[in-house]
């Protein structure tokens, strides 16, 4: 098996297990406190309301945005690693059929796994302090680099 | 009989079928024949669901769903709590509801896309050939019930459930589940003596060909992951932020008119679900678009087994990658082209169902001749 294609299946592989370990924590151990803090924020924010209480309304609004914002990242990062390692562990399959030297194909390879971990870390990054730059730079660089590497191999394959 | 054919052609046919390599991959019931099948028809069965959901109960729901958040509002505007409650447990069931059906499509479909995953790296899987169809024949099982399950937790509820909060539906689903990470963790197992040991699968290597239709599925469907990805990231750089600050900003609006009593709820709730449809579509788009190219490529290695004229198989793959291009475009477009849009995006869903159904043929067809002729004894 060539160079390439082991660094995709075995590194999509570990990207699969690593996203599929972060959701089984996620949802033992967080996800039902953010959603019945999410959903119980609104539900105060309607019950404020009906109290005419609009400061604490208001207040529980912002709960219920920065549980939101953090839920969404949350659940962003376990479903995107997961995703981009069923792409690597495919394209590990028939990576021999892209036409290029197997040193550009190892280049690849390399630039598609390391995206593929970085892009979703940044995501996660984000919700340590909101609006955080570091974790949008991250995600950017990952994504830069997943999508680079996507259109090489699209080219390779076809040509 | 006179099928029509020339003998030539009939012989090129028949070789084609009992290439050796080919056909040695490909063994009477061996558990990669199992989890194609088993892969397709789980993903022509999650895109018809889909399909089904979204002309039948998407709008409806949403609408509904509107309503109630809307009487939420008013019972608020009256003052009274107690009603501001029952509405949202009302909102909360409408929620379930949506939810269970997309997550029956999500888990049917990525069950199939998985399937064909696992076929492909049953050379790796360093187990016997025993077990390697038991655990197939599991996979594919525990694949089907996870969404049966999942679908008939809102219906079930917690009908003669000895559990507090846990309904029978979802125990069926929680154990299907279950069962797929197991049969999971026994294939990493395999993968882990192949690499660890070099220990060999007892199931051939998949034939390397660059023929048209591999070429036009791995390249298509590359391009397609690439536009979803690029997508996402123009959501990501636009659209996120600035629906999470008009979410809050509406939110407001309408406890602000709630609070002080004063009408005018309906445009802000009108509001709420406008922007909740814009954030659903855009996410689809996204989703779909990806989730369709890495279709486009696992179907890519499944080629060799379509037993089909070039003609057919060429047409199936057109068919595929344009219901592929079609459905999240279109999807992408109902906001501002409402429900034709929405029409147009299920018949994408309906071609690339036709599309599957038809290599799917293929495959059967090709297992037929394959065991008639005795190539892979």
């Amino acid at each position: 098996m060539s160079t390439a294609r082991i660094i995709l299946l075995v590194g999509g592989i570990t990207l699969a297990a690593l996203g599929m370990l972060y959701g089984l924590h996620y949802a033992i151990f967080v996800e039902h406190q953010t959603l019945d803090r999410m959903g119980g924020s609104l539900a105060q924010a309607f019950v404020h309301a009906s109290e005419r209480n609009l400061p604490a309304a208001h207040g529980a609004v912002d709960v219920y945005a920065s549980t939101k914002y953090d839920y969404v990242r949350q659940v962003d990062i376990h479903s995107h690693w997961i995703g981009l390692a069923m792409v690597l562990i495919v394209l590990g399959v028939g990576f021999d059929q892209v036409g290029f030297s197997q040193r550009y194909r190892i280049w690849i390879a390399v630039a598609l796994l390391a995206g593929s971990f970085i892009f979703p870390l940044g995501v996660i990054l984000q919700t340590v302090q909101h609006g955080a730059v570091f974790g949008s730079v991250l995600a950017i660089v990952g994504s830069a680099a997943v999508t680079v590497s996507l259109a090489a191999v699209a080219w390779g394959v076809w040509r | 009989m006179n099928t029509g054919v020339s003998p030539r052609a009939q012989a090129e046919m028949y070789a084609q079928v009992v290439s050796t390599p080919v056909a040695a991959t490909f063994g009477p019931m061996s558990a990669r024949r199992l989890l194609i099948f088993g892969g397709i028809a789980l993903i022509a069965g999650g895109m018809l669901f889909g399909d089904i959901f979204a002309v039948f109960v998407l709008h409806q729901n949403g609408a509904q769903t509107g309503q109630a958040l809307l009487a939420a509002s008013q019972t608020a505007s009256a003052g009274n709590s107690l009603a501001v409650k029952e509405n949202f447990q009302n909102v909360g069931a409408l929620l379930e509801d949506h939810g269970t059906k997309v997550d029956a499509h999500v888990h049917m479909t990525d069950a199939g896309y998985l399937a064909l995953l696992l076929a492909l790296v049953q050379p790796y899987v360093a187990l016997p050939q025993k077990r390697r169809k038991l655990l197939a024949g599991l996979f594919v099982l525990a694949g089907l019930l996870l969404p049966v399950g999942i679908f008939l937790i809102h219906y079930v509820g917690l009908a003669y459930s000895p559990f507090a909060a846990i309904g029978w539906a979802s125990v069926l689903a929680d154990s299907a589940g279950a069962l797929l990470i197991v049969v999971l963790v026994v294939e990493g197992y395999g993968l882990w003596r192949f690499l660890h040991n070099g220990v060999r699968g007892e199931e051939f290597e998949l034939p390397i060909e660059r023929t048209w239709e591999r070429r036009t599925l791995m390249a298509g469907g590359v391009t397609l992951i690439l536009l979803g990805f690029l997508y996402g990231a123009w959501y990501a750089g636009v659209d996120l932020y600035r629906h999470e600050a008009r979410e809050t900003q509406i939110l407001k609006s309408m406890l602000d008119a709630a609070g002080h009593g004063q009408g005018g709820t309906v445009v802000e709730v009108a509001s709420y679900g406008s922007l909740a449809a814009e954030k659903a579509v855009k996410i689809a788009a996204h989703s779909h678009v990806i989730e369709f190219g890495l279709l486009a490529m696992l179907l890519s290695f499944v080629q060799p087994y379509v037993y089909l004229s070039d003609r057919w198989k060429r047409r199936w793959i057109v068919v595929l990658l344009a219901g592929s291009f079609i459905l999240p475009v279109f999807v992408l477009l109902e906001m501002n082209f409402g429900l034709v849009a929405g029409g147009v995006a299920d018949v994408g869903g309906l071609l690339i169902i036709a599309a599957l159904v038809g290599m799917l043929v293929g495959v059967l067809r090709y297992t037929g001749r394959l065991d008639a002729s005795g190539a892979t004894q």
